[in-house]
């Protein structure tokens, strides 16, 4: 890729600076300090953290898990738990230090001024009070509203998120309201007060790629009608950067890197931010030609109390200097950096692809017309009268990957359980690997059925019993499976453990003990113990931090072609599969929408439902306002369906009437490339085409 | 260390319990009942069971610190050896009803379906009768002795252990370490003793700590009511029942002090297992 020129490394500047600092900021952080006390001594959360935001500003502050942002979030609005303690600095909103503020004060701060969206909207919604009563209180509480139009304000701001038919939305209890739904509904009542702050704490992380594109796309008309400022805080950069004037990048507690999204984004100035960057899979990167960056290293240590430069124990460029703390310098107009390399920055050296795998790593290519190890024919799963998979087929080669794509509720999941045996399918379908069919369930398949295919879960904290050391994890499917024993179990668990890059000292730890990313791979050591061929991996980076995620991505790609083992990588993730898969099966419903090869998938013609799952991924720098929204209510999986499963939010929907009426059939469109639609494809490429054409045109 | 958070080993929970006060309260009681049981003989300043019929009903004095009783024996050192009769079949009672409790309680969780309904149902149907009931009718039947008093009460605190048991199951049962021994075709009953057992271990401990009270009460209460530890062997039940008759002739220290003794042993047993229950779980 052409990084653009790089001007020189501007003077750093003398003393330190604030970066851009709006004319009359709504909110001003200024030399924040926070601890949380445990277990008797101080453990910094936040040091030395300034940034402003002005009027009508959205605000980014992005960071991964143990950065400190949401204590940031939490600060601002005093709210932090009981052992969190503000050490220094001052906040300002409006004016006022809430540092400061009486009781009475600071209830009157939180009903007018700030108002604040957490990542679960039904955590912030009352279960018992129906949702037009809490929007109407919020109305009141403000003193916006007198109590009696309370109801037609609390419909009206309902209408301006966009929620369709709002007196019956208010009629409803929040456990009746979807995911998108509910969070709509806490943002208008976060809205009712007409805050001058707004405080967003990973709004979306929680709803569907599709959903939290239209939750996204709310917030830009909503701040300009309100000049609201919004503060808003993620881990995931793509989010930040599409909806964020300015963003301010946290790394253990420390704003390392701050300026304009777009700046930062396209040029990175601090070795952190650009890690970060390159760890994400981009658009055209593949598993086979293209490693991903992972940040080498961990986090400090809660409590750590070293004074050289935060990220000088992971960063490459880190020379004697990084040993005392870096100053801000400033490099750019309103950008500003710690880093006394910040010159350098983009030209960070990539991570060491050397590994105990490097030889691997030159992979085999698989060649064309490899044998079919895992093939689904027909396979559906009813629980009562929920339909979850209907009439699934798929097919898998030997060490290739499929991708399965589709939002909760599609049936992923279960379709995974289904081919480990968790979860018998209803009678009729079949799993087949290497054309011997398997038992329906588990009891009835033979150890080597076991060994044969594996898992690796999405939450490592769940999957690994707590209570069992690293070693005992591992040593039990060599023991179970391979039918080691003595000397030649240890011989191979030492062996499994270097090749998924766990330390002699982590095989006595316990999962408790261990970070994230250590606890994926002691899953993925003991899904691998018995010499698996098909190994499904049901989300395995969504609870990690994107560094991480990419240090996952590359084992698990080494392992693939070290072992020419076959994944199902199940994701909702559409640039992780684009990255990993060969194959993918897109999911709706417990239907299949479209399937193939993943270029054919990725490119028009596609799906209806896959155009919009690709246009709602959000990306770093992409363009992000030719989205194709989605209208409608997710998809039921009860009752008969009538129709096109996705005849209810298609965007392309046949005027004839055909999509509400008859389901479509899985036509062969290409080379093993099948699509369930009504529309001809030779009109779904037309019309896609030229959609994308568009797109490009704009961008440039 | 490279990982996030600092080890959250067992040795230091141990040590967390020692420096709340309800606990070391609740051991130091504790400690010295068993104390008393162990070498009540020798530390009892006159033989519990010797008569002195000319000195009965005597108030507290130099020569006997809580007075005596009706037949004129020393209630204090009645109440020191008593402490043996009630620390023998008590652990051994609740040990027994927290194992089979857990057996049964693991089944029920893991496995669900009908066995589970049923005995629930049934769990359900003994919980809704007294206990103290339940335990005449077996003692009644059984005759009244120690392995009795043991298997009777075992068995009484069986359901009620087991339904704490299965509801800690059941919250394993969502995580996904169990498909996982699944998979690696483990087999029921060591997925039941290896992976899931020891997650429930603390629940377990806690139940006890707290069955053991509700045991200490319900063979003071059954004593009492003549069906528990027969005399002349000293036991506070037993001894409350003996001389509760003169009590309004003002013969007060002849109940009292066995009372407090019942009351004592049941607090510092119920602060123990608090302090338990908070360390593991906090």
């Amino acid at each position: 890729m052409a990084e653009p020129t790089i001007p020189a490394a501007p003077e750093p500047a003398v003393g330190a600076t604030l970066g851009e600092t709006p004319a009359a900021p709504v909110l001003e952080v200024s030399h924040l300090d926070v601890a949380y006390r445990v277990r008797g001594t101080d453990q910094p959360a936040l040091r030395d953290v300034s940034f402003a935001i002005g009027q009508g500003e959205t605000y980014g502050l992005v960071g991964e898990s143990g950065s400190g942002k949401s204590t940031a979030a939490l600060a601002i609005v005093r709210y932090l738990p009981r052992n969190g303690r503000v050490g220094g600095g001052t906040i300002r909103i409006g004016g006022r230090d809430p540092l400061r503020m009486g009781r009475r004060e600071l209830r009157e701060l939180r009903a007018r001024s700030v108002s604040m969206v957490y990542q679960e909207p039904a955590k912030a919604l009352n279960p018992a009070l129906r949702t037009g009563r809490q929007i109407a209180e919020a109305f009141t509480a403000s003193g916006t509203v007198p109590p009696a139009d309370a109801a037609d304000a609390t419909a009206e701001m309902l209408a301006r998120v966009r929620i369709p038919d709002p007196r019956r939305v208010m009629d409803r209890y929040p456990h009746e309201l979807s995911g998108g739904m509910a969070q709509r509904a806490v943002i208008a009542m976060a809205l009712a007060s007409r805050p001058e702050l707004l405080i967003l704490d990973e709004p979306t992380t929680a709803l569907d790629a599709t959903v939290q594109a239209e939750v996204l796309d709310l917030l830009a008309p909503l701040r300009d009608e309100f000049r609201t400022s919004v503060l808003f805080i993620s881990h995931n950069l793509a989010v930040i950067s599409q909806v964020c004037d300015r963003v301010g990048v946290l790394y253990a507690g420390e704003l390392v890197e701050e300026g304009r999204a777009g700046d930062v984004f396209t040029l990175p100035r601090h070795p952190y931010t650009v890690g970060l960057l390159r760890s994400i899979p981009k658009p055209g990167q593949r598993k086979d030609s293209d490693r991903l960056d992972a940040i080498p290293g961990f986090l400090p240590a809660p409590g750590d109390t070293s004074t050289e430069c935060v990220f000088a124990p992971r960063c490459a460029l880190a020379t004697d200097e990084c040993r005392t703390a870096p100053p801000w310098f400033d490099t750019g107009p309103g950008r500003r950096s710690r880093c006394y390399r910040h010159g350098d920055a983009p030209d960070l050296p990539r991570a060491a692809v050397s590994g105990p795998l490097a030889a691997a790593a030159e992979r085999a290519t698989v060649p064309d017309g490899n044998e079919e190890l895992l093939t689904v024919t027909g396979v559906s799963k009813t629980y009562g009268t929920a339909r979850v998979l209907r009439d699934v087929s798929l097919s898998l080669r030997r060490g290739e990957t499929l991708g399965l794509v589709g939002e909760s509720g599609s049936g992923k999941t279960t379709l995974a359980r289904v081919l480990l045996g968790l979860t018998a399918p209803d009678s009729g379908g079949s799993v087949a690997l290497a054309g011997v069919p398997l038992a329906a369930t588990l009891g009835k398949r033979s150890r080597g059925n076991l060994r044969d295919m594996q898992i690796v879960f999405q939450n490592p904290d769940s999957a690994l019993n707590r209570r069992r050391t690293v070693r005992s994890l591992i040593s039990r499917p060599l023991a179970r499976l391979a039918g080691l024993s003595g000397g030649a179990l240890a011989a191979r668990l030492t062996e499994l453990a270097s090749a998924v890059r766990l330390e002699e000292r982590h095989l006595s730890m316990r999962p408790g003990q261990l970070s994230g990313g250590l606890k994926q791979r002691v899953a993925i050591a003991r899904a691998f113990g018995g010499g698996p061929q098909v190994v499904v991996c049901d989300e395995p980076t969504s609870a990690l931090d994107v560094s991480v995620q990419a240090a996952i991505l590359n084992l698990l790609a080494d392992l693939q072609a070290a072992e020419q083992v076959s994944y199902v990588f199940i994701s909702h993730d559409l640039e992780l599969v684009r990255y990993l898969a060969d194959q993918i099966v897109v999911l709706y419903a417990g239907r299949v929408l479209e399937s193939g090869p993943a270029a054919d998938v990725f490119n028009p013609p596609h799906h209806p439902y896959t155009e919009a799952l690709l246009s709602a991924v959000p990306t770093v720098g992409g363009p992000g306002t030719t989205r194709i929204r989605l209208e409608g209510e997710p998809p039921t999986v009860f009752g008969e369906p009538a129709g096109c499963p996705f005849h209810t939010r298609c965007p392309r929907k046949l005027p004839s009437g055909v999509c509400e009426s008859t389901e479509p059939a899985l036509l062969e469109v290409g080379q093993g490339h099948l699509i369930r639609c009504h529309i001809p494809v030779g009109d779904l490429r037309e019309v896609q085409r030229g959609e994308a054409g568009s797109v490009q045109g704009e961008s440039q | 260390m490279a990982a996030a958070a600092p080890a959250r080993a067992n040795p230091a929970r141990w040590r967390l319990l020692f420096r709340r006060p309800t606990f070391v309260a609740g051991a130091a009681i504790l400690l010295f009942w068993i104390v008393c049981a162990i070498f009540g003989g020798s530390i009892a300043p006159h033989n519990p069971l010797a008569q002195q019929l000319l000195a009965n009903n005597a108030p507290p004095s130099g020569a006997h610190w809580f007075g005596t009783d009706q037949l004129g024996r020393d209630v204090l050192s009645r109440v020191i050896a008593g402490s043996r009769s009630i620390l023998e079949v008590t652990p051994l009672a609740t040990l027994l009803g927290t194992v089979l409790g857990t057996v049964l309680g693991l089944i029920m969780g893991y496995f669900g379906g009908a066995f589970d309904l049923i005995v629930s149902r049934l769990v359900e149907a003994v919980l809704a009768l007294p206990a103290v009931i339940i335990a005449f009718l077996f003692i009644v039947a059984l005759g009244p002795s120690a392995l009795t008093l043991v298997i009777v009460i075992g068995l009484i605190f069986t359901p009620v252990i087991a339904r704490t048991v299965r509801a800690a199951v059941l919250a394993e049962r969502n995580l996904d370490y169990l498909p996982a021994a699944r998979l690696l075709g483990e087999r029921p009953w060591w997925i039941m003793i290896r992976e899931i057992l020891p997650n429930v271990a603390p629940t377990v401990l806690v139940e006890f700590t707290v069955r053991l009270g509700y045991a200490i009460f319900t063979v003071a209460t059954l004593s009492f009511l003549g069906f528990g530890i027969q005399p002349p062997t000293p036991d506070w039940g037993a001894d409350i029942y003996a001389n509760y008759g003169v009590l309004p002739a003002g013969y007060w220290w002849e109940t009292l002090f066995p009372a407090l003794a019942v009351a004592s042993l049941i607090t510092a047993i119920n602060l123990v297992a608090d302090s338990i229950e908070q360390v593991l779980n906090g």
